[in-house]
C-alpha cells in the first residue's frame, strides 16, 4: 500500500481514523478554531441553531484585528458585543484590539502546534502550515456549527507537491516564491488541494519566510498548505506551548495529484498587476509606473523581516510618497522598536500603524483615492480590495515596495542602495 | 420506492457568475427574487420552466469561481436536491451539502442524457437509473447524511439543539 501525504496523516489523526484517503469524507475535530471581528455575525448564526454553550471553549481564539482601533461607532459595537460573548462563554484565547493578527499572533502564542488542525474563519488559514499543522478557512456558518459541536466534516483532499531548490539571490524573497507560483499556475491551480512544500531550500528560509509560503496559497485557490517543520520551528513554539505534540511528515511514497520543481536561485523579483495576484510579470517590466502609495504588512508580509528590510532601504533617506508600516503583531512592534528599526523608519518620514489588517480590506487607516496607485506587500489586488475600484494595486516584495516608495515610482532592486548597511 | 425527475443537462466549467451572477449578490433578497434568476446567462427557460424534484446533470467543475452560497440557494429555491456532475468545485461541493443539496459525481452521465430527459432513483438500493442503466448513489459519513437529511447545516443544528 502506498504512503500518506500530510493531510492525509493529519486529518486521520483529527478524526480519529486509522488511515483516510483523498477523496474520503470524515468528521474532523480541529485542536483549534479561530474567528476574528466576523465573531459577532457567528454568534448570530450560532443563536439562531438553538445551541446554548460553545462545546470546546478552551480551542476556541478570538482576535480583534481587522478594523482596530475601531474607525466607527458601529465597528466599536461590534467590537463590544464580541467582548461581552468571549466572557459569556469563557473563551480561552481573546486577543484585544493591537495585539495583531489572527494568523501571526496565533502562531507567536503557539496556540496550534505541528501536527494539529486549525480551522479559521478567514481564508488565509492555510498560514499555519509554516508550522505543519493542518490549517483551513471556513465559513461563517461552519464556524457557527464548530463551535455548537466541535467537528466538521471535510472530504479529504487530493495533494499538490511544490519541491524548492537552490537558494534565494539578494533582493528576492518568499514573496517572489509565492507571486511565481500564482503566475506558473494560476490562481486556481490549487483549488481544493493541499499544498505540500518540500525541497532542500526550505531550510533556507527564515521562519517569517515561510508564512509568508504558506499564507499565500490562499490566492492560489488551496485548502491548506503545509511545510516539513525543523528545529527552527520547535524551538519557536517552545516557551509558549501548552501541551506536548508530535509533528508529522508525508511518506516518501505519498500520491500525489501533481508535482513540480522550482529552482529558486533563478527567480527574479516579480509584480502582481491590478487587479489579481496571478497577473505577474517581473518587476523589471514595470518600472516607471509612477505610485502614490506604499503600504507594509497583512498577515502575508507584515512580520519583522519585513520591516527590518524597509529600515535597511530608507536608512537616512527621506520617502517621496506616504508609506505606511503596520506591524502584524506588537510583538512584531516592540522587536522592531528595540532594534531600533522604528526609529529609522520614522527618521524616514514612514508613518507606523497600530497592529492589525489595515488597508489591506479597504476598511480604514490607508485607504487609497480613485485614480491612485498604490503597491504593497500584502495578498491580494482584487479591484476594490482597498475600498474604491478605481484605484490600482500592486503586490510586491518589501525591497521593492520601499525601493518605490524613495523613488514615486516603481523600481527594481539596485544592490547600490544596500552598500553600507 | 421509485421517484421519477426531469433532468437539466449542461457541459463543462459551469461557473458561479452563469449560475447567480454576481451583480446581484447584494441587491436579491427574498428566495422568489433569487430563484427568479437562477442560471439566468446559461439557460434563460431554466427560473421559469424548472419543477420541484427536477436534477442536473453536468460535466467536469460545476460550480467553479465564487464561494457565494446564493449559487447553490438559488437552485435549491427552485426544487433541486440534487446534483449530478462528472466533478464539482470543491467550495461548491461543500456549500451544495451544507445548504441542503445531494451532490453526486457519476462521471459523462451528462453525454447519455438530454433536457427534459427522465430519470429515476431508487430510494432503497440507493441508485439512479438513466436509460436503463443503474448508477450507484454514494454515501457521505453519517453526519454529511445528517446535514442532507435535514435539509442544510443549520436546520441539522436546530433539530439537534431544539430537542435537548
Amino acid at each position: 500500500m502506498s504512503g500518506l501525504t500530510f493531510a492525509e496523516k493529519a486529518l486521520a489523526r483529527a478524526s480519529g481514523n486509522e488511515s483516510v484517503r483523498a477523496g474520503d469524507v470524515v468528521d474532523v475535530r480541529p485542536d483549534v478554531m479561530f474567528s476574528h471581528d466576523n465573531t459577532a455575525y457567528i454568534r448570530k448564526i450560532f443563536l439562531e441553531t438553538g445551541a446554548k454553550r460553545i462545546l470546546h471553549p478552551e480551542r476556541v481564539a478570538i482576535t480583534l484585528d481587522h478594523a482596530v482601533p475601531a474607525p466607527t461607532t458601529r465597528h466599536a459595537q461590534n467590537h463590544a458585543e464580541i467582548r461581552q460573548w468571549v466572557r459569556e462563554q469563557n473563551i480561552t484565547h481573546f486577543f484585544e484590539v493591537g495585539r495583531g493578527i489572527c494568523h501571526q499572533v496565533l502562531s507567536e502564542e503557539a496556540i496550534v502546534l505541528s501536527g494539529e488542525v486549525i480551522f479559521g474563519s478567514d481564508s488565509h488559514s492555510t498560514h499555519f502550515g509554516w508550522l505543519g499543522a493542518f490549517g483551513m478557512g471556513v465559513g461563517r456558518t461552519e464556524m457557527a456549527s464548530l463551535w455548537a459541536t466541535g467537528e466538521l466534516w471535510l472530504r479529504v483532499p487530493e495533494t499538490m507537491k511544490i519541491t524548492l531548490t537552490g537558494h534565494l539571490q539578494s533582493g528576492v524573497t518568499a514573496k517572489d516564491i509565492a507571486l511565481y507560483i500564482l503566475r506558473t499556475w494560476g490562481s486556481g491551480g490549487g483549488q481544493y488541494r493541499a499544498i505540500e512544500f518540500a525541497g532542500d531550500a526550505i531550510a533556507t528560509l527564515s521562519l517569517d519566510e515561510r508564512a509568508v509560503l504558506t499564507n499565500s496559497m490562499a490566492e492560489f485557490g488551496a485548502m491548506s498548505a503545509y511545510m516539513p517543520p525543523d528545529e527552527q520551528v520547535f524551538d519557536y513554539l517552545e516557551s509558549n506551548r501548552t501541551r506536548d505534540y508530535t509533528p508529522l511528515y508525508p511518506d516518501a511514497d505519498a500520491i500525489y495529484s501533481q508535482e513540480e520543481v522550482i529552482d529558486i536561485s533563478a527567480l527574479q523579483a516579480q509584480i502582481a498587476c491590478p487587479h489579481s495576484p496571478d497577473n505577474v510579470l517581473d518587476v523589471t517590466e514595470v518600472i516607471g509606473r509612477k505610485v502614490h502609495q506604499a503600504f507594509i504588512g497583512t498577515c502575508t508580509n507584515g512580520r519583522y523581516e519585513d520591516i527590518a528590510i524597509v529600515a535597511q532601504v530608507v536608512r537616512g533617506q527621506q520617502v517621496q510618497i506616504p508609506l505606511l508600516v503596520i506591524p502584524a503583531s506588537s510583538q512584531v512592534l516592540l522587536q522592531a522598536t528595540r532594534d531600533g528599526h522604528i526609529a529609522t523608519l520614522l527618521e524616514a518620514g514612514v508613518t507606523i500603524g497600530t497592529p492589525g489588517c489595515g488597508p489591506c480590506m479597504g476598511n480604514h487607516m490607508g485607504v487609497p483615492a480613485p485614480n491612485d496607485v498604490a503597491i504593497t506587500t500584502m495578498n491580494r489586488n482584487f479591484r476594490g480590495r482597498m475600498g474604491t475600484g478605481d484605484a490600482e494595486i500592486y503586490l510586491a516584495n518589501p525591497y521593492v515596495v520601499a525601493m518605490s516608495a524613495l523613488a514615486g515610482e516603481i523600481v527594481a532592486y539596485d544592490e547600490a542602495v544596500m552598500v553600507g548597511d | 420506492m421509485n421517484t421519477d425527475h426531469h433532468v437539466w443537462v449542461y457541459g463543462n466549467n459551469v461557473n458561479t457568475d452563469v449560475i447567480f451572477a454576481g451583480k446581484y449578490t447584494y441587491t436579491l433578497r427574498t428566495e422568489a427574487e433569487i430563484q427568479s434568476v437562477a442560471l439566468e446567462d446559461l439557460d434563460p427557460n431554466f427560473a421559469s420552466q424548472v419543477q420541484a424534484g427536477d436534477v442536473i446533470v453536468a460535466d467536469h467543475n460545476w460550480g467553479n469561481g465564487s464561494s457565494r452560497e446564493q449559487a447553490v440557494t438559488c437552485l435549491r429555491y427552485s426544487g433541486i436536491n440534487m446534483i449530478i456532475a462528472s466533478s464539482f468545485s470543491g467550495l461548491y461541493f461543500r456549500n451544495c451539502i451544507n445548504q441542503g443539496i445531494r451532490p453526486v459525481i457519476i462521471e459523462d452521465l451528462y453525454q447519455h442524457l438530454s433536457t427534459g430527459d427522465t430519470i429515476t432513483i431508487n430510494h432503497d438500493a440507493q441508485t439512479i437509473i438513466a436509460n436503463g442503466v443503474a448508477y450507484p448513489i454514494p454515501e457521505f459519513s453519517p453526519s454529511v447524511e445528517a446535514i442532507l437529511y435535514a435539509g442544510g447545516l443549520v436546520p441539522m443544528l436546530q433539530e439537534r439543539f431544539n430537542t435537548e
